[in-house]
């Protein structure tokens, strides 16, 4: 590639983010669209730090619940169990499935975690306008973006067994209140990262060698 | 339209500006400072797309009509397909979650392929698609939550948990799953808004020498 060494926004052009087209802004302010596909143009995802600290809260808050609530009933003739995501994994590791029981605890309890702290750091180091390993950070956003939807692995499987074993005192399986707001935790850090802005990571360099 | 800025092209990730290159089939470029793929010289675009979306059309209509595993406990069998899961968390007063799988594993996955088909099979023929642009930012914004790939894993995570308490029986609907997976990965892959692009603006031209 040959680099021109500027973002585009500081030689006052807009990326579109459905065609990628580059063009110049006319005006500085107000609504903009895309010369080409008629999307609306942004220098930077408006209210992204706002928003993303909005949903991201809201996502805090629920990984709560969703961690202490009960997501899967499982009862049988012979015994009633009320499982988190936590001691299902457990439950897994004990009966000798070390790789369904591995695969879970990264999709329910390592992706979550990750997600959640990497937003934080993200937002902070951004806010402060930190100049510190732009590169790292930026990867470390593409990777929360391509792992977040690993998260919804636990859902499918509650919703296929409390859907197929349903053989009333003989066995049953049903879904808890645990699965709601787990899958609210899922869905808000997604809509969190779609929010963030990764190329705000960048600006304070560039305000650096173009003063 | 901004002429001089043609094969300028910034970085989604760090908004770096640079100039496009020529490519050699298959290869990509990424962005000389943050690293991310800012596009790629993809074989046949159009036309491998367009293959690889049509046969995942016919495997997502297999998908959800056949079950997808059946299991049997003391002489009575239960057996499911998807949209039966679905209803079936419906009736149990587990509505929100039951929205969310059918968004994420029927209707977006849907929704995905009749937007490619629509946006392809035009242009596989010359012409422009009615509402390019609108199909175009619809695909963005559903492409990130269709989740065919993550239901897949949880139907192996099922199946292995089931077979502890009970006999399983794979349903046809399982190995659709898995073939659809694969070849919704292909499309991912051939794939590119670029070529859709050059497609399109070369459109004009094409008409006038027609």
């Amino acid at each position: 590639m040959t680099a021109i060494a500027e973002s585009a926004a500081g030689q006052g052009l807009c990326s579109c983010h459905v065609c990628n087209l580059v063009s110049r802004r006319e005006r500085v302010s107000g609504p903009a669209h895309c010369p080409r596909c008629g999307a609306s143009l942004h220098f930077r995802k408006p209210g992204s730090v706002a928003r993303c600290w909005a949903l991201l809260m809201a996502a805090y808050i629920l990984y709560v619940p969703a961690n202490l609530l009960t997501i899967m009933e499982t009862g049988s003739l012979f015994s009633y169990r009320k499982d988190t995501i936590i001691s299902g994994v457990v439950e897994l590791w004990k009966t000798g499935s070390w790789v369904i029981a591995v695969i879970v605890f990264i999709a329910s309890i390592t992706i979550p975690l990750l997600k959640l702290i990497s937003l934080t750091l993200l937002l902070v180091s951004v806010q402060r306008r930190s100049r510190w390993r732009p590169r790292q950070r930026t990867r470390l956003y593409r990777l929360v973006e391509l792992v977040g939807r690993w998260s919804m692995l636990d859902i499918y499987v509650v919703t296929l067994l409390a859907a197929l074993v349903r053989f009333g005192a003989v066995a049953t399986v049903k879904a808890g209140p645990g699965a709601l707001a787990f899958g609210a935790v899922v869905v808000l850090t997604m809509l969190a990262s779609m929010q963030f802005d990764p190329r705000l990571i960048w600006d304070p360099l560039q305000k650096e060698r173009n003063p | 339209m901004a002429q001089h800025s043609a094969q300028l092209i910034a970085c989604h990730y760090c908004d770096l500006l640079q100039r496009e290159i020529p490519l050699k089939k298959g290869r990509s470029a990424s962005c000389s400072r943050c690293g991310a793929v800012l596009y790629r010289n993809a074989t046949d675009s159009i036309d491998r797309t367009l293959a690889y979306t049509l046969a995942a059309a016919v495997l997502l209509v297999i998908a959800n009509v056949f079950p997808i595993f059946a299991i049997e406990v003391q002489e009575s069998s239960s057996a499911i397909n998807l949209f039966g899961a679905v209803r079936s968390l419906w009736e149990q007063q587990m509505q929100i979650i039951s929205l969310l799988v059918f968004l994420t594993t029927i209707l977006i996955p849907a929704l995905e392929l009749i937007t490619m088909i629509w946006l392809l099979l035009p242009l596989k023929f010359r012409r422009v698609p009615v509402g390019h642009t609108f199909i175009l930012r619809m695909m963005r914004i559903v492409k990130p939550w269709g989740m065919v790939e993550v239901l897949l894993l949880g139907m192996l995570v099922s199946l292995v948990k089931l077979t502890s308490s009970f006999k399983v029986i794979p349903g046809v609907a399982l190995w659709s799953f898995g073939g659809l997976t694969l070849l919704l990965a292909a499309v991912a892959a051939s794939f590119s808004v670029r070529d859709v692009w050059v497609r399109l603006d070369r459109k004009p031209a094409a008409e006038v020498a027609a």
